[in-house]
């Protein structure tokens, strides 16, 4: 389980996080949805130590996050970024097969390899795309390598940065069914941020809202279309009309 | 302006040019200090010590050649007007390991490396590579900066090396063809003159030089701004910065070497 409490971030004068409290439960789904710039991207790299919080208390299975062993508790979470975040300089099965290649659980060429592939099949990539590089794909193919990549070493947590912004509606669809695929195959815990309506109806079982640096609203799915929060109400059907000023 | 407006404008960048100064002494701290603990990454160190050394040559050889031919030529017309001409193969190999091989050497793997290193390492820090590494559980300092600083250090005294020779046979084709030099002499006395040390000094410079390049080209690219700007203003500081501390450099360690 991954809680935050009262978690505070400020980048100069720009109050980011204001006291965020959240709690994920073990192998659910829980999605952060808010608009641009309210400080989604930065919650969930303060939960993985790459953005150093100011104040609250981070913690995962009620450890805190910045007492922990840094290489045992990054090797349970996988992350895809919003860019896809491939090394240029490798090729795809050695993209996927990073964490395989290295560290304490480091296994020979061939077995990487192997499981590479596997992976990349599990996200519909043939295995001719194991040899290429990131460069000669395309948008869609790239998000897919990046997911094969999160889930190669198969953690118990998952993060998925904005998965389908950039791609068309089709390969967006496929993004969002291959993860709630997948996330529920592994029994994962999984944290997606976005402002896809599609991904969240299709990804979530719990869903958060993001505003001026608190969470303002959480709820399920369900009770996310049937709540009269205004905040929800306007961020859900996309009106400029509301409590929210569209211009930040 | 009043005198406090003054004071702030002079005050301001003196500051964050100090700060600066202190951040990038904690990079280099910190690279060294990830040097001799493992995880190692011995294929990214020979793929490094391939582009920085193997694929800087053409270019330190270049200049050196020209260096050295040119300064036969300046040496050999400054030398007529008192009857010194027969100094040319002399000062042409001090000259070139104590002080231009280095120094060139130094200048243009800067301009050459320091800037690939630099855009390299912003772009993967705008487009995320770089936390893509630290949640795959893969130090960045250790992964991207160490290896590239050992390579630069290791590399570029060979470099220089090279260039050393290729600019003293610079020198040596232009006495020979432009000069009138016996070849023979000429090399005869370019190898009497020249004392072990010259050489060596030139290559201590060129592993100081390499570090410096190296650390400058890792530190402005792994804190690179946002965006094409940002990553264009990181690969310009890394290479001004690396030009500049090398010229410094090369001042103090020629104090060191030759004035006690």
């Amino acid at each position: 389980m991954i809680e935050l409490l009262g978690v505070t971030k400020t980048f100069g004068s720009n109050r980011v996080l204001r006291g965020v409290d959240l709690t994920i439960p073990k192998g659910s789904s829980m999605v952060i949805i808010g608009g641009s710039g309210t400080g989604k991207s930065v919650l969930l790299k303060s939960i993985l130590g790459l953005v150093v919080h100011d104040a609250g208390l981070i913690s995962l299975d009620g450890e805190d996050v910045r007492k922990a062993e840094r290489d045992a508790f990054l090797a349970r979470f996988g992350m895809l970024f919003q860019g896809g975040a491939l090394f240029d300089s490798l090729r795809v099965w050695e993209n996927v097969a990073f964490r395989l290649m290295r560290g304490p659980t480091k296994r020979p060429n061939a077995e990487a390899r192997e499981i590479a592939i596997e992976k990349l099949r599990r996200v519909g990539l043939g295995p001719k795309v194991a040899d290429m590089f990131p460069a000669e794909l395309s948008g869609g193919m790239q998000k897919r390598v990046g997911l094969a990549r999160a889930i190669a070493a198969e953690p118990e947590i998952i993060f998925f940065d904005e998965p389908t912004t950039g791609l068309d509606p089709i390969m967006a669809g496929v993004i969002n069914e291959l993860i709630r695929e997948i996330v529920v195959e592994m029994g994962a815990t999984a944290m997606t941020i976005t402002h896809d309506m599609s991904s969240v109806r299709a990804i979530a079982d719990q869903v958060a809202m993001l505003h001026e640096g608190t969470i303002k609203w959480s709820g399920t799915v369900a009770e996310m279309d049937a709540t009269s929060d205004p905040y929800v109400d306007q961020f859900i059907h996309g009106r400029a009309t509301g409590p929210i000023n569209p211009v930040r | 302006m009043t005198p406090s407006g003054a004071l702030r404008a002079v005050g301001r960048p003196a500051l964050e040019t100090l700060a600066a100064m202190g951040r990038i002494t904690l990079f280099a701290a910190s690279v060294l200090g990830h040097i001799l603990r493992p995880p190692f990454y011995p294929r990214e160190f020979f793929v490094q010590l391939l582009q920085i050394g193997w694929l800087s040559l053409p270019v330190v050889g270049l200049t050196t050649l020209f260096t050295g031919g040119a300064l036969a030529l300046q040496i050999y017309s400054g030398g007529a007007r008192f009857n010194a001409e027969s100094v040319v193969p002399s000062i042409v190999a001090i000259g070139m390991v104590r002080e231009l091989g280095p120094v060139l050497g130094g200048l243009m793997v800067a301009a050459r490396v320091a800037s690939s290193i630099a855009a390299e390492l912003g772009t993967m820090k705008v487009t995320e590579q770089i936390d893509a590494l630290t949640t795959l559980s893969t130090n960045p300092m250790k992964y991207l900066a160490v290896p590239r600083v050992l390579a630069a250090t290791l590399a570029v005294p060979v470099l220089v090396g090279v260039g050393d020779a290729i600019g003293i046979m610079g020198g040596w084709l232009v006495g020979i063809t432009r000069l009138d030099f016996n070849s023979a002499t000429y090399l005869r006395n370019t190898i009497d003159f020249l004392e072990a040390w010259d050489v060596g000094s030139g290559l201590v410079k060129g592993a100081a030089f390499g570090f410096i390049v190296a650390i400058m080209g890792c530190y402005h690219g792994m804190t690179s701004g946002r965006g094409a700007q940002g990553v264009g203003r990181a690969t310009k500081s890394a290479v001004v910065a690396a030009s500049i501390m090398i010229l410094a450099a090369n001042y103090i360690l020629t104090e060191v070497f030759f004035t006690s």
